[in-house]
Order: structure tokens, then C-alpha cells, then sequence
């Protein structure tokens, strides 16, 4: 039975990982081979990179990096933040990626998606959406499209453009909630679900982990097939393997839990 | 990578030809069989195929374009060479689906080794079936030798092929779940085929892959395949 994936997510900047809220407070956190390789051997399913320099010169740094964790984590490696075009797709999967997260490019050019689906495959297109809440209180629940790191509203409704990703070509959906990343008030199950029950690839929940219940949730509740989280796992609140646990005490399928007590 | 190297000296480490033809992850590839302790050479052009103790043919993606840039790199001929006269050959993910006759993605026709075709994943929860899945093996092979029957492996794909005939029944080495039944790896004398990525795979395929190229060596020096030790390396779960 095709397991739930627990995916720690790395930011980068300049070739570090770093932790923080985001784009602010950021600390750094170490070499993200060495940080990959650690997660990887503590069992994690896939991990993601998202490159969140702020210059271009980090770019290069980037592939670079890409290519050292490539050598050393044997587990999938999605690569996200700032690829604009199929050439940059290209470079970054040469580099050693297994996957592109495609996000505030593809809203400015949603052909991006379908190009890069038809040089490399739909299951190497992960496209990124970030989600706030945008409904009036009382009324159905929706949200819209937000980029440049949530910065910038776009108009866009998150459930349509979420099918038209996948309709373009996307293989997988990262779904992060704006207004849980950062608070760990658990995940937005409810955007989750609004999204898994209308399209057929999988999705990744991201923003607002807080401990292993919330995992749990975001796969019962909201239909992910995919769990991500940056700072509990940086911060050694919750190790890979509680939350594991966490799940497969829940009865969800995981890789390597350890058998339940 | 290390398609520059010419004769390191005295490196005695079993050669891998892996055939480079701009589809599928080769730092992963040839970082997992350096760490099994084979030696990796590119192969972009039919001209260049070396000898090599086993042939690797990654790929993820669609069947056409896939061939047509194997057709561009004059590799076509020499793979299916390689394949009949008896030399170890592995497909992984697209390179296990060439082997068959044809493709359902796009109506290419591919390399015709083994009979049956390349289909959508039927009644699949989820497409494409992307993460860790079980391998459910039908029978023994030295490829698993150590591993735990229906270890996990990683998958991303839509697309897999269904061996038709006796001929095509008698290569089904093991089937994984999701939606219906597939087959995620097949074995016919000197052909390996698996759905799934190795070399993404964790400690699970790391061992596959030492098991595949200490296979590849027993295989190339004449060793009849019968006669390889089943249970090598130890009996260690899956990570």
C-alpha cells in the first residue's frame, strides 16, 4: 500500500539553511547536505529545498548544493523557489533534482507548467500554491492565491487554480496555508480537503505543524498524501520517527514506523 | 559525473554503462552505484557503448520522446545488441516500459524485448502513483537477496507494463498495489526491469543495487544464474 510521506522542507538562502518565519528572524541553520543526509537517515520519505534568496547570485550557489545532497541523501529531492522557465527546470533537475516546485512563475504564466510537463514528465511538476483565507465570516469557505512568499494577492480562487494546474500538467499539488505557516496552529484541513476532493494527483500539506497529531489530521481530515514541516523538525521539537508513529498509530501506512507499542 | 575519465589506472571496480539520453536523474543514479562500489560511464552515443559488466537504462516520463532521443543517439540498435547476445541490462521506471512492444501513453512502439505493453494504472486513488510503496515479490531472485519481502521502494510514475503471454507471465518477479495490482519488477535471464527508482530508495535499494551489480559480474564471467547465492549479504528488514 502506497505510504503517507513525512517530508522535511529546507529553506535556503546564499547556500545555508536557514530557520525563521519565512522571509523574516532568519538564523542559520546549517549545510543543507548535511542537514539532508541527517533527515534522510532519521527517515524521511522525500525532502524538499525551497531557495529563498533574496539575489540572484544565491542561484548558482543553489545548483551546487542541489548536486552535493543529491550525493548524499538517497531519498527524492524536490527543488523550489524562483525557477522561471523550462531551461532553469532543466539545470536544476541535471543538478540532481528529482523534482521542480513551480509557484509564483506559473501564476504569472500558467503555460509554464504545461511546457515543462511536456520536456520532463507531469510527475517532475510539483506546483506550489500558496493559500489565505479570503471568504467573509459565515459565508462557504474560500481562498485565494497568494505570491511572492505571500506578499502579493492575485485574485486568484485557490480551487480553480489548483485544477487548472493539474489540468496544465502538474503531477503533485504543495499546498501551504498563509495563515497557519508560521503559527503552529496545525494545518488548514479544511483548504486541504477542498482541494483533495476535487483533483486526482497528490497533495502535499504544508504550514502550521505544531506536533504529530497535526500530521494525522492533514491526512485523515484533509486527504494529503503528503505531509511537509520545516521548523519542528529543525528545531528537534518532534523528530520524523514521533511523528511516524503518531500516523501509524492513527492506521495510516508509513515507511519504517516503528511498530506500535 | 565521470563520462570525462579515461582508463583510471588499476581501477578493477565493475563497469556500469548508464545510457544518458536527457531523461531521468543520473547524479542519483551514479551516486548510488559509486556508493555500491561500481564505476559509472555515460553513454550519450551508440558509438561509445563500452564494456561494460551491465547496462542501465533510466527514464522517467513518456515513451515517444523517449525513444526518439534514444533513435537521435543511435542507441536503440545497440541496447537491444546488448540485450540478445546475453549481457545484464536493468530498466528503471521508463527504461523497464521500453522493454516491452508498445506504449498506451503516447502509441510509441518500444523495443519489443518482452511481449505485453505499457498502460495507465488502473483504478489508481491517486495518478501519478508518486512515494514509498510495497514490493511484493512472486518468486526469489538474487536482486533481492537480503531484503525483506514487500519492502518499501519509491515510485513515481502513471504508466507501467503488463508482460502478456506465458513468456511474458514466467518474467513477473513482483507486483505492488495501487488501485489494481501492477508489476514493479520483472526478470528474464539476463533482463532486470523495475517500476521503481533504486536509487532513490533508501538503504532498500542501495542493497538492491549491490545485489544487481555483484549479479552483473557472476553474470558477465559465465556464472549460470541458478547458481548464484540467494541470500548474500545478509538478512537485514527494510530501513
Amino acid at each position: 500500500m502506497l505510504r503517507r510521506r513525512v517530508i522535511p522542507c529546507l529553506d535556503v538562502a546564499n547556500g545555508r539553511v536557514v530557520k525563521g518565519t519565512r522571509f523574516v528572524d532568519l538564523t542559520d541553520e546549517g549545510d543543507p547536505p548535511e542537514l539532508a543526509a541527517r533527515y534522510a537517515d532519521e527517515g524521511a520519505d522525500e525532502l524538499v529545498f525551497l531557495d529563498i534568496s533574496a539575489a540572484p547570485e544565491g542561484r548558482g550557489t543553489l545548483l551546487e548544493i542541489v548536486e552535493r545532497t543529491a550525493r548524499r541523501a538517497f531519498v527524492p529531492l524536490t527543488v523550489g523557489g524562483g525557477v522561471r522557465s523550462v531551461v532553469e527546470m532543466r539545470d536544476v533537475l541535471r543538478a540532481g533534482a528529482d523534482k521542480v516546485s513551480l509557484n509564483t512563475a506559473a501564476v504569472a504564466e500558467p503555460t509554464l507548467i504545461s511546457r515543462c510537463a511536456s520536456r520532463f514528465g507531469r510527475q517532475a511538476v510539483v506546483v506550489a500554491i500558496d493559500a489565505r483565507r479570503s471568504g467573509v465570516e459565515g459565508a462557504a469557505p474560500a481562498w485565494e492565491v497568494v505570491v511572492k512568499g505571500g506578499r502579493e494577492g492575485t485574485g486568484l480562487d485557490v480551487i480553480g487554480w489548483a485544477e487548472r494546474a493539474v489540468d496544465l500538467g502538474a503531477g503533485e499539488l504543495l499546498v501551504t496555508s498563509m495563515d497557519r505557516d508560521g503559527t503552529r496552529s496545525g494545518y488548514d484541513t479544511e483548504l486541504l480537503r477542498a482541494i483533495t476532493s476535487r483533483v486526482g494527483v497528490p497533495v502535499i500539506a504544508s504550514g502550521g505543524a505544531a506536533g504529530p497529531s497535526d500530521f494525522v489530521a492533514a491526512v485523515v481530515d484533509g486527504g494529503a498524501d503528503a505531509v511537509l514541516a520545516a521548523s519542528i523538525f529543525h528545531r528537534r521539537i518532534h523528530s520524523i520517527a514521533d511523528v511516524k508513529a503518531a500516523m501509524a498509530a492513527a492506521g495510516l501506512p508509513v515507511r519504517g514506523a516503528p511498530v506500535a507499542a | 559525473m565521470r563520462d570525462d575519465r579515461r582508463d583510471p589506472p588499476a581501477d578493477d571496480r565493475p563497469l556500469v554503462a548508464v545510457v544518458d539520453y536527457g531523461a531521468g536523474n543520473l547524479v542519483s543514479i551514479d551516486q548510488a552505484l559509486t556508493a555500491v562500489g561500481a564505476r559509472v560511464q555515460l553513454v550519450r552515443d551508440g558509438a561509445d557503448v563500452p564494456k561494460a559488466e551491465l547496462l542501465v537504462v533510466p527514464g522517467v516520463g513518456a515513451a515517444a520522446p523517449a525513444m526518439e532521443r534514444l533513435e537521435r543517439g543511435r542507441l536503440v540498435e545497440p541496447i537491444v545488441d546488448w540485450i540478445r547476445s546475453g549481457r545484464p541490462y536493468l530498466g528503471i521506471c521508463l527504461g523497464l516500459q521500453l522493454l516491452f512492444e508498445g506504449s498506451d501513453e503516447d502509441g510509441a512502439e518500444t523495443l519489443g524485448i518482452l511481449p505485453g505493453r505499457t498502460v495507465k494504472l488502473r483504478n489508481a486513488p491517486t495518478l501519478p502513483h508518486i512515494g514509498w510503496n510495497q514490493v511484493e515479490r512472486r518468486r526469489d531472485h538474487a536482486l533481492f537477496a537480503g531484503i525483506t519481502d514487500a519492502a518499501d521502494f519509491y515510485f513515481v510514475h502513471s504508466y507501467a507494463g503488463v508482460p502478456t503471454g506465458d513468456d511474458g507471465e514466467a518474467a513477473i518477479l513482483a507486483e505492488t498495489e495501487h488501485g489494481d495490482r501492477f508489476v514493479s519488477a520483472v526478470a528474464r535471464e539476463n533482463v532486470l526491469g523495475v517500476q521503481f527508482h533504486p536509487e532513490r530508495s533508501g538503504g532498500n535499494g542501495l542493497r538492491l543495487l549491490a545485489n544487481l551489480v555483484r549479479w552483473s559480474v557472476a553474470l558477465s564471467a559465465g556464472a549460470t544464474m541458478g547458481a548464484l547465492p540467494i541470500g548474500a549479504g545478509g538478512t537485514r528488514g527494510g530501513d
